[in-house]
């Protein structure tokens, strides 16, 4: 299996504070705190695009891994906000790194989308050599600021992650993974006519069910139990669930990285931003195993195995 | 013990709440469950009623009232 060499990430620099969406949502500052755990979140410019944010982030990570854009095999982007339907950002971005032959895929998964790039990029590692995994997302503009529309708005922030998976070199060695597609709950995740829809109630039981029960299969298999794992890097939904997560797993929440305070949920780039912030905050040689995990719509959830190399 | 009296247990075990709700009033308005409480009622009946739900019920609809909790669970049995 391939290694994870190297993280990237890029937020538009836009806070937008409880304080500001507050009276949008008809709701309190507090409220929105204590239901989500988000102090802040960052918002795109108009001029922004997901394509362009998911450059920038790109660009980050060749950086902090030192390596040349005409090196990668393929793109793979994740997006659920993109701006056009089809064809995706991943041609452009492909385009934006100079790149005009290398093959660039989209998958369009909202918050699952990082994970299943990561995924196939380990998978596909072995043909393509350096795969670059990308997850961009402008989802300010995806949900309605109003008080109809409260329960979702308040939670989503813009932002951008990225992650090198290459088959010859990296700090941690993607070591296993389980990947999980249930179609008949679609309808609680989605976003259609340009416009995110979420059933919360049912979106939280069946997150919290489910990644925990993926995440238990692959410390089963490898022997692991989750004293073990080194860090817990999860999309950052809501801090309520992660918190449920770590109870299921009986573990201490302070081994799961979060930073959905500062940024709120930014879908599927949620993943990939945790994983950078967690990665450039961290001095000490990886010691231990690290565990991913993600749910989204699909729904698609599923969790990945990295053991140091 | 009577199911719905096993199922208030659940209830007030999991949001630390010691009211009693109507057999048909919600239990989101009463203010025993919200979004994560939810999950964590689901987890206490499969463990009190040693039954499994599977992830195809999990529905927000079909635990919002104990009457509602009650028939699905007979169901199940």
């Amino acid at each position: 299996m391939p290694f994870l060499r190297a993280f990237g990430s890029w937020l538009p620099p836009r806070r937008v504070n409880n304080l500001e969406l507050a009276p949008l949502v008809d709701a309190s500052p507090g409220w929105i705190l204590e239901v989500s755990g988000i102090e802040e979140r960052r918002y795109a410019a108009d001029t922004d695009t997901v394509a362009g944010i998911g450059l920038q982030a790109a660009k980050n990570c060749l950086e902090n891994a030192g390596a040349n854009a005409a090196d990668l095999g393929m793109i793979l982007v994740a997006s659920g906000s993109s701006d056009r339907f089809c064809p995706g950002p991943a041609s452009q971005i492909a385009t934006g790194l100079g790149l005009a032959t290398t093959p660039a895929l989209d998958i369009p998964v909202s918050s699952a989308g990082s994970l299943i790039g990561l995924i196939l990029a380990a998978q596909l590692a072995s043909g393509a050599g350096r795969v670059l995994v990308v997850g961009a997302e402008i989802m300010s503009r995806r949900v309605s600021l109003t008080p109809e529309g409260k329960n979702t708005g308040i939670l989503f922030g813009d932002g951008a992650g990225a992650a090198l998976v290459d088959v010859q070199t990296g700090f941690a060695r993607v070591a296993d993974f389980c990947l999980f597609t249930d179609g008949s709950s679609a309808e609680i995740l989605s976003v259609r006519d340009g416009h995110f829809n979420m059933d919360g109630s049912a979106v939280i039981l069946h997150a919290s069910r489910k990644m925990p029960r993926a995440i238990n299969e692959l410390l089963t298999r490898n022997q692991l139990t989750a004293s073990q794992v080194e860090a817990f890097l999860l999309h950052q939904a809501n801090l309520n669930l992660i918190s449920r997560v770590a109870g299921a797993l009986k573990t201490p929440q302070e081994k799961f990285f979060t930073n959905i305070a500062r940024y709120g949920n930014t879908s599927s780039a949620s993943l990939l931003i945790a994983a950078d912030e967690w990665h450039r905050e961290r001095s000490a040689t990886l010691a231990g195993p690290l565990i991913f995990s993600a749910f989204g719509s699909g729904l698609n959830w599923g969790a990945m195995l990295a053991v140091p190399r | 013990m009577e199911p719905q009296a096993r199922i208030l247990k659940v209830l007030q075990k999991v949001s630390g709440k010691e009211i009693s709700p109507g057999a048909d009033e919600s239990l989101f308005v009463s203010g025993l469950l919200d979004s994560f409480a939810l999950a964590d009622f689901v987890t206490g009946l499969e463990e009190e009623f040693g039954v499994t739900i599977p992830d195809s019920d999990l529905s927000a609809r079909k635990f919002d009232t104990i009457s509602k909790v009650e028939a699905y669970l007979a169901a199940k049995s």
